[in-house]
């Protein structure tokens, strides 16, 4: 047969396409970081009492954390101490969230007698914010860093689950009528439909959940654990530094957010396959 | 006698809440043959096809594939779906490997199989391609290939060129027959175009809905290629359209 095909696929334009959106859209992302450092510049500016620090202020700070040699106090040249303690924290409990959510969240999502004994409780307990876990956990774990591990893991715990619930759930039946008739009999359905297809939506709720074991770092880190940007925060508060309270927020928000950039990396590389990931 | 490829006898399809899907269906396949099933929505069309898949049972009657009743999904039916259901996660060569890599062939062999079928449907140029990357007719193509690849004995179509622009369901067409004739394929295929089912089959099967029953059958005797324009094939065209158009008369009364 001819096998001519000039109806092809869709894809040549857009090859080159990524490269130049890079271009265009970087320079736009700076365009409010640096509106919101001029008003906050404009609103310190000459106000020596006032409570706010001011951006220069806040970048001493910054640079005594990390390097020293400034006011060469306690803070001094913590800023690497406490991001490695934060950043194992976060991956740590990351990891055990995700070990734990995402086999459940398969069989929740697969197994009707399991949802039915599980999913109403996790439920129940899943609009309980994690700072309402903090006494409780500091009772049952005891105070410092397996606290800190446990409420972060919390937080990381539900995006990953719902996310992997709904992931496997929602698998075309499609895809299962296809399987079957090219061969896969039901019990392999699993590993050769149900998995695969349901990858991308449990990589969002990873990603979702790594970006929430940052956000509560600083509540795990009020467990009374001595190292961490979280704890550096709160040390600060209480000392009313509040150029390092900054300081830290900064530090937390960059990296989570480089954090964030290196998933979606790995997620574009794993799963080149989905229209929404590759 | 030579046992027919399929036979379905008697079949019918009660849905719980009392729908008739299908009535009293009785079709026989024979190898190499190309059968199409035309009718209006809801005549039961595509529920027949699904029980000859195996993916619904028939309430009444049986449906067997060389004398035995089928009783489930197997490789021996291949489907192609209107809507492809590729899977996306797979490339052109992993979606087209994906049933003799499913029954346990060895490495070696699914990869040269699925070279060949990538051939045969003009597919060399996407072999690496993931689906979402490919167009409708391309991914019907996947789609076809994948049963071919799988060994089927009988393809089974749910008007497979339904969402194709007419140029490329024509290119289709011609690519399927010419494959069809290649091979010993059979093929069931399910339509409500009477120029498409005209111009591919050996044999029309004319079904009518309320509740869906199989009202004619008739043989196609015209030589291929077929002319859709030519007198025979209108007047074969006039009479399957007024057994067709008669059931929407009589529903309209």
């Amino acid at each position: 047969m001819s096998a001519t095909v000039e109806t092809g696929a869709a894809q040549p334009t857009l090859a080159d396409a990524p490269s130049l959106r890079m271009v265009s859209r970087r320079p736009l992302a700076l365009v409010l970081p640096f509106v919101l450092i001029g008003l906050w510049w404009y609103g310190t500016a000459d106000r020596p009492d006032g409570l706010i620090p001011s951006p220069p202020a806040v970048g001493i700070a910054l640079w005594d954390l990390a390097f020293g040699g400034i006011y060469d106090d306690a803070f001094s040249q913590m800023l690497l101490p406490d991001l490695i303690a934060s950043a194992s924290r976060v991956y740590g409990a990351f990891l055990l969230a995700a070990v734990v959510a995402l086999p459940l969240g398969m069989l929740i999502g697969r197994l009707e007698i399991v949802r039915n004994l599980l999913e109403p409780t996790l439920q129940l307990l899943r609009p309980i914010p994690v700072t309402a876990w903090l006494p409780l956990s500091m009772i049952v774990f005891g105070l410092g860093p397996r606290s800190a591990f446990f409420l972060v893991a919390l937080g990381a715990f539900y995006p990953i689950l719902v996310n992997t619930v709904f992931a496997v759930r929602s698998v075309e039946p499609r895809l299962f009528e296809a399987a079957q008739m090219l061969g896969v009999s039901p019990a392999r359905l699993f590993p050769k439909v149900v998995l695969p297809a349901s990858l991308p939506g449990m990589f969002t709720g990873l990603r979702v959940g790594l970006g929430f074991a940052w956000v509560v770092i600083v509540v795990g880190e009020m467990t009374g654990v001595q190292t961490g940007l979280g704890a550096m925060i709160m040390d600060a508060r209480q000392l009313s530094r509040t150029e390092i309270v900054i300081a830290g927020m900064a530090v937390i928000g960059l990296a989570g957010f480089l954090s964030d950039l290196a998933i979606q990396a790995l997620g574009k590389r794993l799963l080149a396959w989905s229209p929404l990931h590759g | 006698m030579v046992e027919s490829l399929l036979r379905v006898v008697g079949a019918g399809k009660r849905y719980p809440g009392g729908i008739e899907a299908l009535r009293g269906a009785n079709l026989v396949i024979e190898r190499g043959e190309f059968v199409c099933l035309i009718g209006a929505s809801g005549c039961g069309k595509s529920t027949l096809l699904r029980m000859i898949a195996g993916f619904e049972q028939a309430s009444d009657g049986e449906v067997l594939m060389y004398g035995r009743p089928v009783e489930g999904p197997g490789p021996d039916r291949g489907m192609v779906f209107q809507d492809y259901g590729l899977f996306p996660w797979l490339t052109v060569r992993g979606n087209i490997g994906f049933g003799p890599a499913a029954r346990g062939k060895p490495k070696a062999e699914v990869a040269r199989i699925a070279e060949r079928f990538i051939t045969m449907m003009g597919l060399e140029r996407f072999a690496d391609v993931y689906p979402h990357q490919l167009s409708g007719g391309m991914k019907q193509r996947v789609a076809i290939g994948r049963v071919l690849a799988n060994d089927a004995k009988l393809a089974l179509m749910d008007e497979p060129f339904g969402a194709l622009d007419a140029m490329t369901r024509e290119r289709l067409q011609e690519e399927l027959l010419a494959i069809w004739r290649a091979t010993d394929l059979s093929v069931v295929f399910v339509t409500h175009s009477l120029e498409e089912a005209i111009y591919l089959a050996d044999r029309v099967v004319v079904m009518s809905p309320g509740p869906g029953r199989i009202v004619a059958e008739e043989r196609i005797e015209l030589m291929r290629p077929r002319d859709v324009s030519s007198p025979e094939f209108n007047v074969i065209r006039r009479r399957l359209g007024a057994l067709l158009h008669a059931d929407h008369a009589r529903e309209a009364a």
